[in-house]
């Protein structure tokens, strides 16, 4: 199909704000009689709250009122609350509010409170909690997550004797389960790769802290919120606030960051909601990047054990994973069971055991980071395969396309189907664009005291989902306005997908109008922005409504001109008759649609609808032609997206500093939506990848589990002095043929790559040393290049 | 590596924006410390100033014009031009001298506003973001090479990458990329937006 908008390039309608600093955050409203509040939050890791004395604050001038667990809705043991409620779980948890007619004012009336805290033990690393008589981070158990009831484990000493210090003991799991006979797989199995591992927690660390602003009209909340979604949160954020969703009003129109923090909303945004309505003024909610550490998320690492076998021709026989997942205090991610998923797929292997057990520990709660498992799971594995090519004396990639998925490949434990894969395709294309054979030859090439990595890397994400509802207008002056419930976390995608229903209505993108941002403006609900989803599922919810627009403007064309809706197309902005000489312009097909009322008008919707979509076409009836319609198209199996990274790096033997040279990237997206922001996802993903490979992690002190790697530099996020000057990408360019366009995301995936290529470039300019750990850090490198023991024990966490 | 002393100035050169240090000598001063809890927006009303204390009302220069402001002895400088004078282009990430975010320049230097006191500021000419555009509300051409090579993702950290960018071209107008990736070093982005960014800076260097 030729088109006019979809895979071509554009200016970002929403850009110019952004480089001229016009965008708006949450910090930037500003209401008459606007105060702020301030959190009071945990200063330790593990206690019991006994009393909470705020006589004195509630004194002092200026002081507003106070916000306590009592005044806000509870959520059962373990999820996150908004407030600690007789118990606090770690450093930077909030207990209270308090509003004050400044920050000032507020900051001392924290300064008045007081609280007697009775401290219980804590831990920060999972595999202490798990030791027999080990601390629990909750009074009621120290394992939970999801589906995985809050509950105590402890395994048995012999299992900690036998492992001793360099193995992960492998107790009683909390979820296990396995396909095909992994005894039978390794005993045939020509190498087996066998490690222990751990791969770092470390924050979300979003530019823009989750900050709040809320004010009450006419019975309805105003919530100016920093969120990565926006219709698909509103549901959640109104549970936190205690309000049915149509009494929310969510504005959110830029969001500085999310990275799967920000997906369904948060408990923090209650706060100035509910602070507002108890003291009735506009509140401002700030969040210092202090507080934002607490709160604001963090990927959950892993200590991990995996064996995996291969046939002589570099198959993986069989796999066996175990993970321990560090899971903060709350059971808020699911990650450890995505690694599974990631081993089912990447490496298609014909048996496979999995064990996990998801450990709450006494340290931020985590969630969702872009890529969440998978891309713990490949930061260490990648360079294990390539262990396993050494061996086997097979080329790196080649071993890794034997593995690799096509469209008949399965996931998981089901062994379920997907919807395409051409990552065969993908590895292939990266030996061209990365020059391969003649690049390998450079491993561990040495120059003067720097010594050469090549690295490959691959992501995957399931990248896909579909059931969502479109909602598009054609208003009385002849515009399309392209009604969209995606939220704006930075990928441009709320712009792209809008543009494929102006492109499948011939309508020019200068006529076109995205209404975005403010629920008021009638927003349907939409996907979540997250697991990168929105390119491929707000596409094609894009095509459901422009399909039910293109059926109303030709059934408006055979009302007024005569004849059947099928004798019409659609023309530029007009609806003209097959036989040629007739036609009606979609500004009279609107004007039309006024007076004709009923499905036309959005006076009646269909009831398959989302009734926060009802209550978006309710906002804009009787202003045009409204086609609001539900993405049925069909769609089975994981839709996979999936990526692959060749690196090359320097390392230098005297510093241990790498240096990554050049960078390359090769896509199995299906079709190109908007190769610009395609280009930005990959790079970024490279980037970002190589914060989580050798530079970004979390520090607990274990003995007073205080955190130590709180500001941006103190957790090392990568700065431009980290990038490669050049990041070259290509995409397979082959459609998914379970989406009418052809679209799958890429996202999480592009940080996966990004990551192991990295890891899996550091082992091979060592000779293929396996640190089994990231991030890998200078001294690490130095103490292996030293012949010194490492600084930390095999399967410790929170190390420097 | 990442340097966490990353400087805003070619090597060789010598920095001349406000430190961390020079910072906290100035709170010393001042005699009032922010507190440890994070950035806090201070009380609207001025109090009589005590003997000896700092003129309150004091006159700066932001983005070419004379601004008369009520400014407290420990006002950062982002506070002061966000809360003060309404211009919320610049924006406050870590509040600590870290991100860049709330980059400005102050006589054509660039500066971490979050850490500047406003008082230590009189003299000196502001440009915030909304001061970057030419006279007649055109794009700069950094900003429109950000437009054209996408360089934002969220965009909160832009308005501080798009001053470091005009500030690093002002000095030397054409850099290589290296001079350019450490001349925008001491802005963070955690979207990983710098591949984009960099080819902005680069484009721009390149127009005339």
């Amino acid at each position: 199909m030729d088109h006019k908008l979809i895979g071509k390039d554009f200016v970002v309608t929403d850009i110019e704000a952004k480089v001229t600093g016009r965008a708006k955050y949450v910090e930037d409203f500003r209401a008459d009689g606007m105060v702020f509040c301030k959190s009071l939050t945990s200063p330790i890791p593990h206690a019991k709250i006994r009393s909470i004395d705020t006589s004195a604050a509630l004194k002092m001038k200026g002081v507003l009122g106070i916000l306590t667990a009592d005044d806000v809705p509870q959520f059962p043991p373990p999820a996150q609350g908004i407030f600690a409620k007789d118990e606090t779980f770690y450093v930077g948890e909030p207990i209270l509010a308090v509003a004050a007619e400044s920050e000032e004012i507020a900051v001392a009336a924290i300064e008045a409170i007081k609280i007697d805290f009775q401290e219980l033990p804590h831990v920060v690393d999972p595999l202490e909690s798990l030791f027999p008589g080990g601390p629990n981070a909750r009074s009621g158990g120290n394992v939970a997550a999801g589906q995985i009831k809050l509950q105590t484990v402890k395994w048995d000493g012999a299992d900690f004797a036998t492992a001793g210090e360099t193995k992960l003991p492998l107790g009683r799991p909390a979820e296990e389960w396995s396909y095909g006979d992994i005894d039978a797989g390794f005993k045939k199995a020509k190498v087996i790769v066998e490690e222990n591992f751990v791969t770092a927690t470390y924050s979300h660390n979003c530019m823009e802290a989750r900050s709040a602003f809320a004010y009450w009209q006419g019975g309805k909340c105003f919530l100016y919120g920093s969120n990565q979604s926006h219709t698909a949160a509103i549901a959640n954020i109104s549970r936190y606030i205690g309000i049915k969703p149509d009494q929310l009003v969510f504005l959110a129109e830029f969001c500085g960051g999310g990275f799967g923090s920000k997906i369904p909303g948060y408990p923090n945004m209650a706060i100035a909601a509910l602070m507002s309505k108890k003291i009735n003024r506009p509140v401002m909610h700030r969040i210092s990047r202090h507080e934002e550490y607490g709160i604001g998320s963090a990927r959950p690492g892993f200590q991990g054990y995996v064996k995996m076998g291969f046939a002589a021709n570099g198959k993986m026989v069989a796999a066996d994973l175990y993970v321990v997942q560090e899971s903060g205090p709350m059971a808020t991610a699911g990650d450890f069971r995505a690694a599974g998923g990631a081993l089912t797929l990447l490496y298609q292997p014909d048996a496979v055991r999995f064990r996990t057990v998801p450990v709450l520990t006494n340290t931020v709660p985590v969630g969702a980071q872009r890529g969440p498992g998978e891309n713990q799971f490949v930061s260490v594995i990648e360079p294990m395969i390539d262990q396993a090519a050494r061996q086997l004396n097979m080329d790196r990639i080649d071993i890794r396309i034997i593995n690799a998925p096509d469209s008949d490949g399965k996931i998981g434990q089901d062994r379920g189907p997907l919807t395409s894969a051409f990552q065969k395709d993908a590895l292939a294309k990266l030996k061209i664009l990365g020059n391969w054979e003649e690049r390998k030859k450079r491993s561990g090439q040495k120059n003067g005291t720097k010594v050469t990595g090549i690295g490959i890397g691959q992501g995957f994400h399931s990248a896909g989902s579909n059931g969502f509802d479109g909602l598009v207008r054609i208003t009385t002056d002849g515009k399309l306005h392209i009604h969209t419930g995606v939220g704006n976390l930075g990928t441009h995608s709320h712009y792209s997908t809008a543009r494929v229903a102006a492109d499948l209505l011939n309508v020019n993108w200068e006529n076109a109008i995205v209404e975005r941002g403010d629920t008021r403006r009638g927003l349907p609900f939409n996907s979540p922005q997250a697991g990168s989803l929105t390119a491929s599922t707000q596409s094609r919810t894009m095509y459901a409504a422009a399909m039910d627009m293109k059926d109303k403007l030709t059934d408006i064309a055979a009302q007024m001109l005569g004849g059947k809706p099928e004798d019409y197309v659609l023309g530029d902005e007009k609806v003209v008759s097959k036989s040629g000489g007739k036609s009606i312009t979609y500004q009279q097909a609107a004007q039309k649609a006024v007076q004709l009322g009923g499905k036309y008008s959005g006076k009646e919707v269909p009831d398959e609808l989302n009734p926060i979509t009802k209550s978006a076409v309710a906002m804009i009836v009787g202003t045009g032609l409204i086609a609001a319609a539900k993405d049925k198209l069909p769609r089975v199996g994981t839709t996979p997206g999936l990526t692959c990274n060749l690196a090359e790096v320097e390392i230098d033997t005297e510093t241990g500093v790498v240096e990554i040279k050049e960078c390359f990237s090769v896509v199995d997206v299906g079709t190109v939506l908007f190769p610009l922001g395609l280009g930005h996802q990959i790079a970024s993903g490279q980037i970002l990848g190589i914060g989580m490979a050798h530079l970004e992690r979390h520090i607990y002190d274990p003995k007073l589990g205080i955190p130590a790697a709180m500001g941006f530099h103190q957790s090392k996020v990568p700065t431009y002095l980290d990038i490669p000057p050049n990041i070259q990408w290509q995409a397979v360019e082959k459609p998914d043929p379970h989406h009418p366009l052809g679209i799958k995301g890429v996202g999480e995936p592009a940080l996966g790559s990004g990551a192991s290529c990295i890891t899996s470039a550091i082992a091979d300019a060592l000779g293929g040393h396996l640190f089994n750990r990231t991030p890998v850090s200078a001294d690490m490198i130095l103490n292996h290049l030293s012949g010194r023991p490492p600084a930390h024990k095999p399967l410790q966490v929170n190390t420097v | 590596m990442s340097d966490a002393d990353s400087n805003k100035t070619e090597p060789g050169q010598p920095s001349l924006r406000t430190t961390r240090r020079s910072f906290i000598k100035g709170v010393i001063v001042s005699g009032v410390a922010v507190s440890a809890v994070g950035y806090v927006v201070y009380e609207r009303t001025a109090r009589r100033p005590a003997a000896g204390a700092v003129e309150r009302l004091i006159t700066l220069n932001v983005n070419g014009r004379d601004r008369r402001v009520d400014v407290a002895p420990h006002e950062t400088l982002a506070y002061t031009i966000r809360n003060k004078l309404g211009l919320t282009g610049t924006k406050v990430s870590c509040d600590r001298a870290e991100c860049g975010a709330c980059t400005v320049m102050l006589d054509g230097v660039t500066s971490y506003s979050c850490s500047t006191l406003t008082q230590s500021v009189r003299n000196r000419k502001i440009v915030t973001i909304e001061g970057i555009a030419g006279p007649t509300g055109g794009l700069h051409k950094v900003q429109q090479a950000m437009i054209d090579e996408l360089g934002p993702q969220c965009g909160f950290c832009t308005s501080g990458q798009v001053v470091s960018a005009v500030a690093l071209l002002n000095r030397n107008p054409k850099p290589t990329q290296d001079e350019a990736r450490r001349g925008m070093s001491g802005n963070l982005c955690k979207c990983g937006a710098y591949d984009h960014y960099l080819k902005a800076v680069m484009r721009a260097s390149q127009e005339a």
